[in-house]
């Protein structure tokens, strides 16, 4: 039998009554399908993190050329769409930034269509965009993007199913127990409550933290429209006035 | 504060993490290079062709390497970060260097965070060196029946590190306390 959205509606809403609203997605939630298979069944193991857990990678100007940050200029035209930037700022649980680290992004084009083999939605690609950007933050954590504002996407999880259009984002902290890969979406999208993967979070407040703002102040005159987004990390388990270099 | 949710990697990752010599730490064929490299399988033992390691180690004599270039390889220097993609057998491998005991008496080991399409949230999980005399907190709190699932085995070419998502042989996964709301 063909699993249609309306099946899919009910999953979610009983997934939000059967236990307390996480703030982090639920490993296990079927109705993401993919998930059924691919998530853990033991509970995590908690353990205090040691040696290089407690530092991150680092990178630098030699990793990320400034103009990677900018995915309107990647080829020889303009691409397709709307332009947009998206800015923000990268925190720590203890709200401080994140200074010089990796920020990575990745997106459909304004169609809807990702520059990648395994994507076969019917939609065109764009030769003039590829939806791929790195950038570093500043000294205070900022970052900035300049990009083409995605296209929501159908996809294969139940029947007319479709994803609310979003960007990926890959960050690291200070530590490695930091790192995160997430999803940040734009405001008052009809798909988010029809998205079991934006569901699988079932805080609202928390899949509120996903969702960027429109800011007129990030917005440039007959240019690109500017979203904010904030990205708060979880802590970090140095101390904070450990000074102490790498042993 | 709360920390922003994760979210899957989604199917379509390969556009935007992996590079060019993300899993050549040091060349392959370099003197003292190993391989590391493993499966990762779902709960079915079926491999996982869309999942993404990347690992994150000191260097041989135990230092904990805050030095850039891990994007753009220059071939001489060692950053202790790697990233592979899994290939169609949800085969990945890295080219690196053993790992030293970052203090005198413990095991040496790589940190490893797993991401894959059908995965909400990324991993963590440690990758041991083979054989460790010396067992660490972590080592010693897990059951001796799961303990095996952290540790890699030697082969011809390096060490061996398969990663299973479910299913009997699941790989211990990892909290820390500041994934947990616990303030230390």
């Amino acid at each position: 039998m063909t699993t249609t959205q309306a099946d899919i509606d009910r999953e979610i809403l009983a997934g939000q009554a059967d236990g307390p609203q996480e703030n982090q997605p639920r490993l296990d939630y079927p109705p993401y399908r993919s998930s059924i298979l691919r998530h853990p069944t033991k509970a995590l193991h908690p353990i205090d993190p040691e040696g290089v857990e407690l530092w991150a990678p680092c990178f630098g100007h030699s990793d990320v050329d400034d103009a990677e940050a900018d995915l309107t200029i990647q080829h020889a035209g303009e691409p397709q769409g709307s332009r947009i930037v998206v800015a923000g700022r990268v925190v720590d649980g203890a709200g401080r930034p994140v200074p010089h680290q990796l920020v990575e992004i990745w997106q459909a084009n304004a169609a809807g269509r990702y520059a990648h083999l395994r994507d076969q939605h019917p939609a065109p690609l764009d030769p003039n965009f590829t939806g791929q950007g790195r950038a570093l933050t500043d000294a205070d954590g900022y970052y900035r993007f300049q990009t083409i504002q995605p296209g929501p996407y159908p996809w294969r999880n139940h029947l007319n199913a479709w994803r609310p259009a979003h960007i990926h984002f890959s960050l690291f902290g200070t530590d490695f127990t930091q790192r995160l890969i997430t999803q940040m979406y734009f405001p008052g999208d009809p798909l988010f409550a029809l998205d079991p993967i934006f569901q699988s979070v079932t805080d609202p407040k928390a899949r509120e933290m996903l969702i960027a703002k429109y800011d007129h102040d990030l917005t440039s005159p007959e240019y690109a429209l500017g979203y904010r987004w904030d990205i708060v990390l979880t802590g970090d388990h140095r101390t904070p006035l450990d000074t102490e270099e790498p042993s | 504060m709360s920390a922003a949710p994760g979210q899957t990697v989604g199917p379509f990752f390969h556009l935007g993490l992996p590079y060019e010599k993300g899993n050549e730490l040091v060349p392959p064929g370099r003197a003292g290079a190993i391989r590391l490299h493993g499966r990762v399988l779902d709960g079915s033992g079926v491999p996982v062709p869309d999942a993404m390691i990347e690992i994150w180690q000191a260097s041989p004599d135990g230092k904990i390497l805050q030095q850039p270039g891990s994007l753009r390889r220059d071939g001489w220097t060692f950053t202790g970060f790697g990233r592979a993609a899994t290939d169609a057998d949800g085969h990945y491998w890295f080219s690196t260097l053993a790992p030293g005991p970052t203090e005198p008496g413990k095991p040496a080991f790589f940190a490893v965070a797993v991401f894959a399409r059908g995965l909400l949230d990324r991993l963590f999980t440690r990758a041991y060196l083979p054989a460790p005399k010396d067992l660490d907190a972590l080592l010693e709190s897990v059951p001796e029946d799961r303990r095996g699932t952290l540790i890699t085995e030697a082969d011809d070419t390096g060490v061996v590190f398969d990663i299973h998502l479910q299913g009997p042989h699941e790989t211990v996964f990892l909290s820390f306390p500041r994934h947990r709301g616990i303030w230390a």
